[in-house]
């Protein structure tokens, strides 16, 4: 069974249903990208799986544990970190009080996972004592990646990490991504960048209306002339 | 010697019960403030619950006098003042459990709980004045004065007096202390700051674990310390009287709202603001006109507005800032 396993997937915010049975699944220490036209569901489908969306249908299980009923909070105790869109971080608050605050769940000295954080993102040390708000827009997506991080997620979800920043900073965030997922942490992002982002990606998801359309490796994915036709842009 | 006169006047009539004041707002400034950044709505029930802490406070220094326990040269009502800020802690919890809580969980939009908080300021009115009375109660009773008119006017041999009153000493030297309490609290400690990540951000801050529950009681607590700390010290200064306190509610929002709502900072600098402002446009600049321009003698008192208009300072001040800088002169939210 994989890492992460949500299962056919159903539900919506009102009456109507968002998702369609959608299912998503990621291994251990491994890259996940969903992709897919505006609209298709992509951050809704994230959201279901961190529990943010009640769903009609289907079952999330985390390392093998079933977690379907938990609400995002305990889920984070269960080991999921989720880096939301925007507002995603403490803007009056500065680099490093943002980290606390990631780290607030526990109750043991978290200064060595500050350190790693620290070391992944070497601008947030120099930064640390800057509140968050004053950053720009690629040093706020690291702060809320290290928020996420401080409570040693094994599974990090990141919706939209690299929106609204520059292809340079675009390219230097997914090498963070890639280093993250080496230190074992497994990685389900929503992203509007597919082509960049399935080239990072271990397993590529294609959504369309809240199903999935094609499921495949991300080297895969980028080889199918189907989906580079109607999805990457040829 | 005339312009030494004509400073003494001003400090003595101006400075030294401007700043005093000045301080009684900040404090009552910091507790609307902090209700908003953290609770999100405008509390018009504040100005009642300093009343209700400073009646509870009246009561225990009364308790106490009778005991024969006194606080030495300081006032009784200081050592009364814990039991105070106990009760209307109490109390405020109580009305967040029965009035508040609700409209917090159907998540209602501000202004209507702002309007609850109007329904409270009625209720707490009514209480206090059933409690404590509607007259004026003077309650500060230890050294009347740090230093005399006479007093100064021997030392110096000027012809201008300068009276401190121990009062307006302990008023400022407590305000001090509070704030730095307060300050330390939100940026070092663990619950402080999970209260500043809660006003900055509420949905990650519940994503990230921050019990909020424990952030509002935290956030009632603390203002309602701030009030009966705020209420206790004017009273002492002035005199207690409930419909005062009602009144306040003016300048204390127009102070909050100057230093910017829900920046702490903002409502310090807010509350002196105002309070300079007020006494100064009230007050009768005759006597340092003739100081400073020698043999001249105004017709009028040079009083730019009398003291029973003192409100519409507030007021005036309110309006150009929202019109002018609606954020406050602090990066604060906007209206």
């Amino acid at each position: 069974m994989s890492f992460l396993d949500a299962s056919e997937m159903t539900g919506g915010y009102g009456a109507a249903d968002i998702l369609h049975g959608c299912t998503l699944k990621v291994e251990k220490g491994q890259i996940a990208v969903i992709v897919g036209p505006n609209g298709a569901g992509k951050s809704t489908a994230m959201k279901a799986v961190f529990g943010m969306l009640k769903l009609r249908a289907g079952r999330v299980t985390l390392d093998g544990k079933d977690i379907t009923a938990l609400s995002p909070q305990e889920r984070v105790k269960k080991g999921m970190g989720f880096v939301p869109q925007v507002n995603n971080v403490f803007p009056t608050m500065t680099v490093e009080e943002n980290l606390e605050m990631g780290a607030f769940i526990r109750e043991d000295d978290f200064s060595e996972t500050m350190e790693q954080v620290y070391e992944l993102f070497p601008i947030l040390r120099e930064k640390r004592h800057q509140n968050a708000g004053e950053l720009s827009g690629g040093q706020r997506q690291q702060v809320a990646v290290g928020r996420a991080l401080m409570t040693k997620p094994k599974l990090l979800m990141l919706d939209e990490p690299t929106a609204g920043v520059s292809p340079i900073v675009m390219d230097e965030l997914f090498d963070r991504i890639i280093e993250v997922a080496r230190t074992g942490i497994s990685i389900l992002m929503v992203e509007q960048n597919a082509r960049q982002a399935l080239e990072i990606a271990d397993q590529g998801y294609v959504l369309v209306q809240g199903a999935n359309k094609y499921t495949d490796t991300g080297a895969a994915l980028m080889a199918d002339p189907e989906v580079r036709r109607t999805f990457l842009g040829g | 010697m005339d312009l030494l006169n004509a400073f003494i006047a001003v400090l003595n009539y101006v400075i030294v019960p401007a700043t005093a004041y000045g301080a009684q707002l900040a404090l009552g400034a910091l507790g609307v403030t902090l209700i908003y950044g953290i609770l999100r709505f405008s509390n018009f029930a504040h100005g009642d619950t300093m009343a209700f802490g400073t009646a509870l406070t009246i009561l225990v220094t009364w308790a106490f006098q009778a005991l024969g326990i006194s606080f030495g040269p300081l006032p009784t009502a200081l050592l009364a003042l814990p039991f105070g800020i106990l009760g209307t802690a109490l109390f405020v919890l109580g009305t967040d459990r029965v009035v508040y809580r609700y409209y917090r969980t159907i998540r209602a939009a501000p202004i209507y709980i702002t309007m609850v908080s109007v329904g409270v300021m009625f209720v707490m009115t009514g209480l206090t004045r059933f409690i404590i009375g509607v007259g004026e109660i003077k309650f500060d009773d230890g050294a009347r004065f740090l230093i005399t008119a006479r007093e100064f006017k021997t030392l110096t041999g000027l012809a201008e007096p300068l009276a401190i009153r121990s009062t307006q000493a302990i008023t400022l030297v407590a305000a001090g202390l509070v704030v730095w309490a307060l300050f330390w609290f939100l940026a070092k400690t663990r619950t402080g700051k999970s209260m500043r990540a809660y006003a900055d951000n509420e949905d990650l801050a519940l994503l990230s674990g921050i019990d909020p529950n424990r952030v509002v009681m935290v956030t009632w607590i603390i203002a309602a310390a701030l009030a009966t700390i705020a209420g206790t010290l004017y009273g002492l200064d002035k005199s207690f009287k409930a419909f005062n306190y009602f009144q306040m509610l003016l300048p204390i929002f127009a102070a909050a709202i100057v230093g910017g709502l829900g920046n702490p900072l903002g409502a310090i600098a807010g509350g002196f603001v105002i309070a300079y402002s007020e006494v100064a446009v009230t007050y009768a600049w005759k006597k340092v006109a003739m100081y400073l321009i020698p043999g001249w003698e105004p017709e009028s008192l040079l009083q730019l507005l009398s003291t029973e208009y003192k409100f519409a300072v507030s007021f005036a001040i309110l309006i150009i800032v929202l019109l002018f800088k609606p954020t406050g002169l602090f990066k604060g939210k906007s209206v």
